[in-house]
């Protein structure tokens, strides 16, 4: 099932790369139809799917034997909310990509390549496997960027692909001395973990793995100050790239730790837990106050991004320093939530509000919810799940996170709720100069939303709503394999 | 019928749904929906009162959140605050939204309108049912929400826009601090729930140290949204709302808000002798401080908001100083007056175009009904027995007198000062000669929708008082109360201060500016720096622009040119110092190793035409390599291994 759900996509890309480049308008509808079988087979799954009985759908086939690499898939709480991200955000962004009109064949077949990378990062279970996928992330989102972006496109890619790729580079070194100092002749995630935790590991080769492991996933976050890619990637790249580049892609980095890196290199983890809860607070404060400082809507949305990953690498270490399962699934919420509502945002900055007011400048907007009141509505709407507002899903990640980082980082946390005012702050701040006010620019003739644009983003307002209110749907799914987490972490520790 | 109570909230909640979704069915009278709904709401909470009063209660519960074995769990409660509040949200709701039917008529946004409405009444029901600080906060954002979209209304004008974002901000800021509160008070208990909490803090289970943190931070929440000093800027403000809006959400309902929730976490500020000490120092400090701006303010709307400000820190005084029963029961009159003066002055602003005072005059021989509902509202502010308010802030002083001496002659002061400004405001917009004579020639009283709600008011605000009237058994206090009801003995030196000070303040009033008998001029230029002061809110507002406002946006794009120069910098530093390495790596390459290569392939080239042939270009060929390839090197790899 697995194996369907993570080759379908490709199978699609190769079904548009035969067809003929004339015909755009198939070549689209034929992306969306291959994208939308995984969100099928992911909702088939949800069914069948058994929280807490740790790792589900697995397949294992030998691969290359020789080395102790196998073809290993399987799914558990962790993974599988992420899987649902990213097959909901791909087609809505594949969707959004309907206006794209240069090079469509390749563009689409890129896209469900990417799809497949990202898939395939969140059930590999065999490190030789995961590395491949995480790779094929890359590429696809480097000629996204390279080719469809915006004007400074070029220094966009290549930063983001050679930032990302020193990244990644260096997370194989990580893995690779995992591999050979387990001696277990296997690159199996689950089975080198399980070595870890029994303390096997040199504890001075434990810090340098974990330093490793961390910048990799460190600049994939990105956390505090490996993030400069990040804003220019998303100011330049097309609209549907900019949502899975906010919706999935960041997450890859956080998944890393609670995948790899905590349940590998427990006593690691927990002596790097502060200076990551520190650098995630850093990047609460830093990332709100620098989304202020922006006049680009686009660069805005993208530190706000910087800004709620914060949550996600203090909820981790607080859940690895002090055992708090309410912060391990924050962290979570806040990936799923953050993995909603920033695609509505970067829709909405890079299609909705941009195809009306043709500029991406906020000083330059205004009035937009007189002119258009149901454009106007989903911004606000956005904007205030992005600010955490209560009965939104950004909220309870937010709380969890927050309220169970708490008792084991008080003064950090203190810090970190200060960072939601000026969160607020600028979120208001936007609305006031796009939508309120008097309208600048071009006087009426604005249409209010097109059908298409609804489809997109109701979906995304919908599951944000849904969560908001009655968190449980994600939470039962999440809360028994992050207590298995944190009990096989605490154990390590001898905290128990 | 008590158990019906989690009804009320969701009337609201649909009639916001049914207007607030886009249609185009634009002929609809959604207002007809709002009013039907919370009617019908108001109906249901005099059922659960009543039932309340015979006794009855209600609670339930249900998981909203389990982390590791933890269930946090959200629900709602039924008791005598709770349904004094909701018959109280209800019915100013219910009048505010039958009086924005004329208010509001023909405005561009009606439809919007009538939609926040429903939602505000929506969030403000749910936050008094809330048994839990989690759900209160939820619904106390929720309400925050509408409140900015309310008073962002006409935000077409950036001054609305400011205000809208001031309000939010402010008050954010205090919801900060609670939610701190909020995560002390959790870590120290495992619960949110307001039951277990009181329970856990009357027992002691709770380190002295973090209840007075908890709750004093719980209290900086109720100081934002109450708007008490220091966080009181975002009020006055907020004036530039509608005024039905001002009626319902700034003055009768969501301010008091911050009053409620002492009000129902009362048993975790009485256990900490120090929060109640800054409950009680925050409101007297705010009754007269709010009090003396209000002296002094010439937009009818304005006086009204810092009176408000300063009944809702009579309030926090009363609650502070152990007055449960007195702080709450004044919750309730102010509700009833204040909004009766907001649609009061909102009829006066209908028909003139104007909020400022000096262009109003007269008015009360061509508005008779608002002219005199408005009396009826101000004597009941003034403390005029037998009016509500005279009842409710006896209560509070009386408390006051027993408990603390100074805050009870601030009390005193700030009541004098009360009927000053209200009967200054009352003879400047209704007696005396008409300022602006073309304004006043085209006056007319507001159509009955707005009027008949005025009269409800005025005679709920004539009359309510009494049911906290300690001569008629004061039954509000055996509904609302804390601990055993308890009655204190009425003395002459308060009875004597409280009616000098609404006699000595409406008399000054009158002597300024009906009798003119002390010139106004001279009193101003004789004060010229406290007026000077009091006019510019003692540049509290200014400093807090400067402090927080530029300060953050300054610090923004400190951070902002942080992150491109220095941070990305030396990103790019990195990258561009490769790249020079790289050239030179390449010449290296280019000029030394890859001649060295090129010498090797030459000689390769040759031996190389015997491969060729392997090449055959047949897919079968390469297949079968491959898997000759892998079958050899498993072999080798067995016996190897």
């Amino acid at each position: 099932m697995l194996t369907a759900l993570v080759f379908t996509p490709l199978v699609g890309a190769l079904v548009i790369l035969f067809m003929n480049k004339e015909k755009e308008q198939q070549i689209r509808r034929t992306a969306l139809a291959f994208s939308l079988i995984p969100l099928l087979i992911v909702l088939l799954m949800a069914f069948q799917f058994e929280p807490g009985a740790g790792m589900q759908f697995v397949e294992r086939y030998e691969w290359i034997p020789s080395i102790g690499v196998s073809y290993y898939l399987g799914t558990d709480g962790i993974s599988f909310p992420m899987l649902v991200v990213t097959a909901l955000v791909t087609p809505l962004a594949i969707l959004a990509s309907f206006s794209i009109t240069h090079r469509v064949k390749e563009f689409f077949a890129l896209f469900l390549l990417l799809e497949t990378g990202m898939l395939g990062v969140f059930v590999a279970l065999d490190y030789f496997l995961f590395y491949i996928f995480w790779e094929v992330v890359l590429v696809p989102m480097y000629f996204l960027i390279g080719i469809w972006g915006g004007p400074r496109r070029q220094y966009a890619s290549i930063k983001f692909f050679i930032y990302t790729l020193a990244g990644s580079v260096v997370m194989l070194v990580g893995i690779l001395a995992l591999y050979f100092a387990s001696g277990l002749g296997t690159f199996d995630m689950l089975a080198i973990a399980e070595h870890g935790r029994l303390g096997r590991f040199d504890p001075t080769f434990q810090v340098w793995v974990f330093l490793a492991l961390f910048f990799g996933f460190a600049v994939k976050v990105p956390i505090f100050p490996f993030h400069t890619w990040l804003p220019d990637a998303h100011v330049e790249a097309p609209t549907g790239g900019s949502m899975v580049l906010a919706g999935v892609l960041l997450k890859m980095g956080t998944y890393g730790f609670f995948r790899i890196a905590v349940p590998t290199l427990p006593e690691a983890a927990a002596q790097f837990a502060f200076p990551m809860a520190l650098l995630g607070v850093i990047a609460i404060v830093y990332g709100a106050l620098a989304a202020m400082a922006q006049p680009d809507l686009k660069k805005m949305v993208a530190y706000s991004s910087i800004s709620h990953m914060g949550y996600v690498v203090l909820g981790i270490a607080a859940g690895v320093a002090g055992g708090s399962t309410m912060a391990m699934n924050g962290a979570l919420f806040v990936m799923v939530s953050h993995g909603i509502i920033s695609p509505l945002m970067f829709f909405l900055a890079g299609t909705m509000v941009y195809e009306r007011t043709h500029t991406r400048m906020i000083p330059e907007m205004g009035g937009l919810w007189s002119q258009v009141p149901v454009v106007g509505t989903v911004l606000a709407f956005a904007a205030f799940a992005n600010l955490g507002l209560p009965g939104l899903s950004g909220f309870a990640g937010e709380f969890f996170t927050f309220v169970g980082s708490f008792p084991v980082y008080t003064t950090l946390v203190i810090v970190g709720a200060l960072g939601l005012i000026l969160t607020a702050g600028y979120h208001l701040w936007m609305m006031q100069r796009v939508l309120l006010g008097e309208p600048k620019g071009s006087p009426g003739g604005m249409v209010d939303i097109t059908g298409r644009e609804l489809v997109v983003s109701v979906p995304l307002m919908a599951l944000t709503l849904a969560l908001g209110i009655f968190p449980p749907l994600l939470l039962d799914l999440v809360n028994p394999s992050v207590v298995a987490l944190i009990n096989q972490v605490q154990l390590a520790l001898g905290g128990f | 019928m008590a158990g019906l109570a989690w009804l009320i909230p969701l009337l609201p909640l649909a009639s916001w749904l049914y207007i607030g979704l886009p249609s185009h069915r634009a002929s609809t009278r959604y207002d007809r929906v709002g009013i039907g709904a919370v009617g019908i709401a108001f109906l249901l909470s005099l059922g659960v009162l009543w039932d309340v009063i015979r006794g009855g209660s209600a609670a339930a519960s249900f998981t909203w959140a389990v982390h590791g074995s933890t269930a946090i769990t959200i629900g709602y409660q039924v008791d005598g605050l709770t349904a004094v509040m909701l018959v109280v949200v209800t019915l100013v709701s219910l009048m505010v939204q039958v009086y924005s039917l004329g208010y509001m008529h023909g405005d561009r946004r009606y439809k919007r309108y009538y939609a926040v409405l429903s939602l505000f009444t929506f969030a403000m029901l749910g936050l008094v049912l809330a048994d839990n600080l989690l759900l209160l906060y939820i619904f106390w954002e929720l309400v925050g929400l509408s409140s900015y979209l309310l008073i962002g209304h006409w935000f077409e004008d950036p001054a609305n826009v400011r205000a809208a974002n001031k309000a939010f901000l402010t008050t954010r800021a205090g919801d900060v601090a609670m939610f701190i509160g909020i995560m002390i008070l959790f870590s120290q208990t495992g619960t949110f729930a307001f039951g277990e909490l009181g329970e856990l803090a009357q027992a002691g289970a709770i380190s002295a140290q973090a209840l007075a943190l908890g709750a004093i931070l719980l209290f900086a929440g109720a100081v934002g949204k109450s708007a008490q000093f220091p966080l009181h800027v975002w009020l006055p403000d907020a004036m530039a709302g509608p005024t039905p809006v001002s009626a319902l959400i700034h003055a009768a309902t969501m301010v008091a808000a911050g009053v409620y929730l002492v009000g129902r976490a009362y048993p975790v500020f009485a256990a900490s002798p120090e929060a109640m000490q800054v409950v009680a120092w925050i409101g007297g400090i705010t009754a007269i401080f709010a009090a003396t701006m209000a002296l002094v303010q010439a937009d009818i709307k304005k006086v009204l908001a810092y009176s408000t400000v300063s009944q809702l820190g009579y309030m926090m005084l009363g609650l502070g100083l152990g007055g449960y029963t007195a702080g709450l029961f004044h919750l309730i009159t102010h509700a009833f007056f204040k909004a009766l003066l907001f649609l009061g002055s909102g009829s006066v602003i209908h028909a003139t175009g104007t909020q400022d005072m000096h262009q109003m005059g007269g008015l009360i021989r061509k508005m008779p009904i608002t002219g005199w509902t408005w009396i009826i509202g101000s004597a009941a502010l003034a403390g005029i027995p037998p009016l509500a308010g005279f009842w409710s802030k006896d209560e509070i002083l009386l408390t006051a007198y027993y408990a603390n001496p100074t805050l009870f002659w601030i009390g005193v002061v700030a009541a004098a000062m009360t009927a000053f400004y209200i009967t200054r405001a009352t003879w400047l917009t209704f007696f005396g000669a008409p300022r602006d004579a073309e304004r006043y020639a085209q006056v007319q009283e507001s159509p009955r929708v707005m009027t008949v709600p005025l009269v409800i008011l005025a005679v709920l605000a004539a009359t309510v008082g009494f049911l906290g009237a300690p001569p008629l058994g004061a039954p509000f206090a055996q509904l609302v109360h804390f601990g055993e009801v308890h009655h204190l003995e009425m003395t002459s030196v308060v009875t004597w201060g409280v009616t000098a000070a609404w006699v000595l303040g409406v008399l000054v009033a009158l002597a300024i500016y009906a009798g003119g008998w002390i010139s106004r001029q001279r009193i101003i230029s004789g004060l010229r720096p406290v007026y000077t002061l009091l006019k510019n809110r003692y540049y509290i507002d200014d400093a807090y622009d400067y402090l927080f406002v530029k300060g953050s946006i300054g610090l923004a794009y400190v951070v902002g040119w942080l992150d491109r120069v220095v941070v990305d910098g030396i990103v790019n530093g990195v990258a561009a110092i490769t790249r020079w390495f790289a050239d030179a790596t390449g010449l290296f390459d280019r000029e030394v190793v890859d001649g060295a290569v090129n010498g090797v392939a030459d000689g390769v080239s040759v031996g190389s035409q015997a491969f060729r042939r392997l090449q055959s270009g047949l897919v079968q060929s390469y297949i079968l390599a491959m898997a000759v390839t892998v079958v050899l090197g498993l072999a080798i790899f067995v016996i190897g291994g």
